[in-house]
């Protein structure tokens, strides 16, 4: 029988290394975060299921959308900030949601760091062209070849 | 001396089944014990042992491990102090559910397949069903888990009304066992979290009119790795032997930092 003499006397007040937590970082990130996961939880509800109630049951419901129906609903500021506000609420609610995942999944500080910054970049990618096509989308780009645009296009 | 208006009941008698408590056979039955077996100085690896008993209606499992210790194997190893609810000291996870082992009854378990107890998760394991308690009472000294008062000293006790009592009274149940922390997944992943006992204990504090320390207290958990690591699994208030409302407990301090700051 080998005695490993790495065992400590019992109540040695010593804490595994691993255990010692982090001091110093003051601020209130981790209540704002929260808070937002609240708020925006809420205000998604109403965005979303105001979004699919106006796309899926109104009118003619599924039937009416088409490449025209979007079209339309983006030539409409009231309809760009709406799917603004949900495509940000959703994509820093979703972000947020992941980050917490990853800090309680993730057991190694290097794994953590690595998959947050995966996550990060992809929601800019996402936030960042999602903005993009809500403010800069034109259904009838000028000098396109008339067989790729909408019948609704004026001639050119 | 005035006579009597009322003829005294006669002392009671309860009617009892034959063979249930009272002066009948207390009914016995065997059982089997699979005990997590670590001893760093044999090996590195955990193992499950299996011990039989014959054990009684009124046996706990803390009778059962005691049987094991005192007649089978001598070198099982756990803690215990008072054996009834009160110390703290032996929670550990029976058929996966983190309990007292001391208030766990034998027949309320379904004694037909095998009982496993198991050291209680997330904190490191000393030996056999010993874990090491310090992480956990770091973080329990962290918050200050004593009287703050910055006025004069009074010649006697600090008097308080009985509705700012009733505002902590959940909370000073607190017997310090680790059954919370040591059930909660997030404390599983790290040990970094303060975990449910330290708020609960802070909680204490936080609302009695006498603290004035309250401030100090929610500044300790705003922490990132405070109250707002919680995810209302609820796993703190099902694992609480002394039935402690623990993540309401949690949710209440959350709610006092963000007043307190938004």
């Amino acid at each position: 029988m080998s005695v490993n003499s790495e065992i400590q006397a019992p109540r040695s007040a010593r804490i595994a290394p691993e255990y010692m937590r982090n001091k110093g970082r003051k601020g209130n990130f981790e209540m704002y975060a929260w808070l937002f996961m609240r708020l925006s939880g809420l205000i998604l509800v109403v965005l979303v299921f105001g979004h699919l109630f106006v796309n899926l049951m109104l009118g003619d419901g599924v039937h009416a959308i088409n490449f025209g129906f979007v079209a339309g609903k983006w030539a409409d500021p009231f309809w760009q900030v709406w799917d603004l506000a949900m495509l940000w609420l959703a994509m820093l609610h979703g972000t947020n949601g992941v980050r917490t995942i990853i800090e309680d999944y993730a057991e190694k500080d290097s794994t953590r760091f690595w998959f947050k910054m995966v996550l990060y970049v992809a929601s800019a990618v996402i936030i960042v062209l999602g903005t993009l096509v809500i403010f800069t989308f034109d259904p009838c780009p000028a000098n396109a070849s008339a067989e790729l645009l909408p019948s609704f296009c004026p001639a050119p | 001396m005035s006579t009597p208006t009322e003829i005294p009941e006669g002392p009671s008698k309860v009617e009892l089944a034959p063979g249930v408590g009272g002066g009948g056979e207390i009914p016995s039955f065997d059982v089997t014990l699979k005990v997590r077996r670590y001893d760093p100085e044999v090996s590195a690896e955990a193992r499950w042992d299996e011990f039989k008993v014959t054990m009684y209606g009124t046996d706990r499992v803390l009778d059962a491990l005691h049987k094991v210790k005192w007649e089978h194997d001598g070198s099982v190893s756990f803690r215990r102090s008072c054996a009834h609810g009160v110390c703290g000291s032996d929670a550990m996870r029976i058929n996966g559910r983190n309990r007292l082992a001391c208030k766990t009854l034998l027949k309320d378990l379904d004694t037909s397949k095998p009982i496993t107890v198991e050291p209680i998760k997330g904190l490191p394991v000393e030996k056999d069903l010993i874990v090491d308690m310090e992480p956990f009472f770091q973080s329990y000294r962290e918050i200050m888990p004593f009287l703050i008062n910055n006025g004069h000293e009074p010649t006697r006790e600090r008097l308080q009304s009985a509705e700012d009592r009733e505002r902590f009274d959940d909370t000073t149940k607190c017997i310090l066992c680790a059954a919370c922390t040591s059930s909660c997944p997030v404390f599983w992943t790290d040990g970094q979290y303060f975990g449910p006992a330290a708020i609960v204990n802070a909680h204490r504090f936080i609302f009695d009119s006498r603290d004035d320390a309250g401030d100090m207290r929610l500044e300790i958990l705003n922490d990132k790795e405070g109250v707002w690591r919680c995810r209302t699994t609820f796993n703190c208030t099902e694992a609480c032997p002394r039935g402690i409302q623990v993540t309401k407990a949690i949710a209440e301090v959350k709610q006092a930092v963000l007043s307190r700051s938004v």
